[in-house]
């Protein structure tokens, strides 16, 4: 395969998952902002941006409302990682690359555009709510068509775009509300916690995941356990963690190109399966996920070098 | 009788205004009358929806509020006779050889200039003549191998040449889509019409490509070479690309080292024997051309000159389509195949000389008036739907560069049934068929681009300039219609 090609196929799963994650961000942000009414709404959102680590947005001076926020996550034009410009870089990428798409995902990535396309503004609660819905909608229709994709170097690629950008934005959320996620007995408590948990499980569809695996009340070791441990939860750091060393090696076995990517990844790999959550709590979260973003920006460095994609 | 062109010759009703399909049209005139305009467009309607969802566009240069539009896609089909598309395809492969042959003789012996036949200043002075491929012996001796021949008709059997395109023509990727659509949206139409299928052209143009590989490569390897996902025609280019199932490559995609073209994978380099390329001459190459040129990949003229690589079509074909040069294409033909052109072309006066020039400035506002080099609607001026100040313009221009232009008369083009918003009415229309030459000879697939143009009265069909297209049916010899 053409290492251009591949470079935009990788980039379509990453900017897909991002637009995907954000999307999710701002639906959780709002279901959060109207279960606690008495909190100020600038913080909920204050933290919603600081996990997609927001720049320009804190320069341009003036109050955070949740109107602009919200603006700024989904459509904003300035805002590189918004919802709208992470999709039409995610279709650039896809024109690009187009002939090794089948049409469904092609048709997938370019409905999602058109729905973003000719809107600058998101409106009210309410008409951000059905925006969500709709990308929602799309972005299901990316996964669905991918998943019918003959499994080839151009499907693996893609995915290994996805799981970089999922572990990534994981981590990311996880770090922003480490302060949320005490050990055991040095809990907070308050309602207000119950809803910040909620709403992270919300981001990374967990809350059904959780209610399954743990069968109790939500417990926030129990949280960091799910999002960084637990298989089973495709969102989880682990899952990404494993499913990198998987497509490297599908992808190595085809090309016959196995290098520094993938030593890097088993080596995160094989860290998960040596640790676990109480080990990680005691070394510090913060640090741990700090240090987890850190590597994984490493191992996307390391593909691009190993597939020449520069 | 139905709206549109009065006088004009139109390929379902003749000449008349009674409505009357001509004789063996009239299956798909009683087609027309019986399907409800309701559903026609609800058809319309999902053949358009159906394009946007799959990305068909094209961009229009110049319109920044309208990066990527669709081109207008209309549901009425044109159809050619069996006997109509026989008389046709005998010219293009009559006037498709003679200009591979005058291309070959131009970068080499120049015979034809010797015998006077084409003046020789024409040729050599001309920006499109391309002194850097002079001497290059392209496998089999072609260069043009995909000419796209654009033809306009004026009665039952007048087809004339209006231009011929033996660079790098566009538009084949609307005759399959259209096709494609065709078939979902009237499927009872290819049960009433024998029409002959055109998906083979990928597949055919895929064969021409391996068949002009540099002599000794056995498993040639092609590639179809793009400007990039922020051109025109990248639609296009991008869907060939997945129906021959070659790579899309870009400039950057490429290197040569040592006269050797490669690709770049992400498995090291490939070797490449044979490149489709969709860029201009003068983006080809910028060590040879346009220094400047991001789009194309240094060494790659050296290479072909050294036969390491074919390129598809070579480059320095622009002579042959040059609009000073098409003047004299009756005289080219009869001079490489001995035969009187069967294609005519339209009468054309070369302002380059005095008498041509007064004869202009005095028809002004009856003739189509075109830069030599101009094309895709560009550069044109339609005297009859002139304003004053379009005419004072070009006089000007005539009088300070009368060697740029060249004028015709205006032509009754003939019109098909067209669905527009006040329902079906008589639209002009022009033919693109695709005429691929490979080591094997001529192939012409039974179809190609109509354009349509869809403005009441107006005779530029240009997708740029607001034209539509459709789809073209050819007929099965010896059915019944």
């Amino acid at each position: 395969m053409l290492a251009r090609t591949a470079a935009n196929l990788f980039w379509i799963g990453r900017y897909m998952e991002r637009a995907e994650f954000t999307t999710r961000l701002i639906e959780a942000t709002i279901r959060l902002d109207s279960l606690s009414p008495h909190t100020e709404s600038s913080n909920t959102w204050a933290s919603a941006l600081a996990v997609v680590g927001t720049g320009p947005m804190s320069d341009s001076g003036g109050a955070l409302t949740s109107t602009r926020a919200r603006a700024f996550l989904s459509l904003e034009a300035d805002n590189p990682n918004s919802v709208k410009c992470c999709v039409s870089r995610a279709r650039d990428n896809a024109r690009a690359a187009r002939n090794r798409l089948t049409q469904e995902v092609w048709e997938a990535i370019n409905r999602t555009w058109l729905t973003l396309d000719n809107r600058t503004n998101p409106g009210g609660i309410q008409s951000t709510v059905n925006l969500v819905e709709e990308i929602k909608a799309e972005t299901r229709g990316f996964e669905g068509a991918l998943q019918h994709m003959l499994r080839t170097e151009a499907n693996w690629f893609m995915r290994l775009g996805t799981m970089i950008e999922r572990a990534d934005n994981t981590a990311r959320l996880l770090d922003v509300k480490y302060y949320l996620l005490l050990p055991q007995g040095q809990e907070v408590g308050g309602a207000l916690d119950r809803d910040q948990w909620m709403t992270l499980l919300h981001v990374v569809s967990g809350q059904g995941a959780y209610r399954l695996i743990y069968k109790q009340a939500l417990q926030p070791w129990l949280v960091a356990d799910l999002l960084i441990y637990r298989r089973e939860l495709p969102r989880s750091l682990a899952s990404s963690a494993a499913r990198t060393v998987a497509l490297l090696g599908r992808i190595g076995a085809v090309s016959g190109r196995q290098g520094e990517a993938d030593r890097l990844a088993r080596r995160r790999l094989d860290r998960f399966e040596a640790s676990d959550v109480d080990t990680l709590i005691r070394r510090g979260l913060h640090e741990s996920l700090q240090k987890f973003v850190a590597e994984n920006a490493e191992i996307d460095a390391a593909i691009a070098r190993q597939f020449k994609f520069a | 009788m139905i709206d549109g062109a009065p006088g004009a010759f139109d390929e379902l009703w003749g000449a008349g205004a009674d409505g009357h399909a001509r004789p063996g049209f009239e299956t798909l005139s009683s087609w027309l009358e019986n399907t409800p305009t309701a559903e026609l467009a609800r058809r319309q309607q999902s053949a358009e929806a159906a394009f946007r969802n799959l990305g068909v566009t094209f961009a229009v240069y110049g319109d920044e509020e309208a990066a990527e539009r669709i081109i207008p896609f209309d549901i009425l089909p044109r159809v050619f006779s069996a006997s109509e598309w026989g008389k046709l395809t005998a010219g293009l492969e009559q006037r498709v050889r003679a200009i591979n042959a005058f291309i070959d003789d131009i970068y080499g012996a120049r015979r034809i200039l010797a015998d006077a036949v084409v003046p020789a200043d024409i040729v050599l002075a001309n920006p499109q003549f391309c002194v850097a491929v002079a001497g290059a012996k392209p496998p089999h001796g072609i260069y043009s191998h995909i000419c796209g021949i654009d033809l306009v008709r004026t009665g039952p059997d007048q087809f004339f040449v209006l231009e011929d395109n033996a660079r790098t023509p566009s538009g084949v990727s609307y005759m399959l889509e259209n096709r494609e659509a065709m078939l979902r949206l009237c499927p009872e139409l290819f049960e009433l019409l024998p029409v002959l299928p055109v998906d083979a052209y990928p597949e055919l143009l895929r064969d021409t490509l391996y068949s002009v590989a540099p002599a000794g490569v056995r498993d040639p390897l092609a590639v179809l070479l793009t400007p990039g996902h922020f051109n025109s025609a990248f639609y296009e280019h991008s869907f060939l690309a997945d129906k021959m199932g070659i790579e899309l490559v870009e400039g950057q995609d490429l290197e040569v080292d040592d006269d050797i073209v490669w690709m770049r994978t992400t498995e090291g380099r490939v070797r490449v024997d044979v490149i489709y390329r969709r860029i201009d001459d003068t983006f080809l190459d910028p060590l040879v051309f346009r220094p400047d040129s991001m789009l194309g990949v240094p060494g790659l003229l050296a290479a072909y000159l050294a036969g390491n690589v074919a390129l598809v079509n070579a480059p320095g074909t622009g002579i042959a389509d040059d609009k000073a040069i098409y003047s004299y294409m009756p005289e080219i033909v009869r001079y490489y195949t001995g035969e009187d052109a069967k294609l005519e072309n339209v009468e054309t006066w070369r302002c380059r000389e005095p008498e041509a020039l007064l004869y202009t400035l005095d028809h002004l506002s009856e003739l189509v008036v075109k830069l030599v080099d101009g094309s895709g609607g560009y550069g044109m001026l339609v005297g009859p739907a002139a304003t004053r100040k379009q005419l004072a313009e070009f006089r000007a221009a005539l009088i300070a560069e009368p060697h740029r232009y060249i004028a015709q008369p205006t032509l009754a083009l003939s019109t098909v049934p067209t669905f527009t918003e006040k329902g079906i009415a008589r639209r002009h229309v022009d033919f693109r068929p695709f005429v691929l030459t490979g080591a094997k000879g001529v192939t012409i697939v039974p179809g190609g681009l109509t354009r349509v143009a869809l403005r009441k009265g107006s005779l530029v069909v240009n997708s740029s300039q607001g034209g539509g297209t459709k789809d073209s049916f050819v007929l099965a010899e010896g059915a019944p219609s």
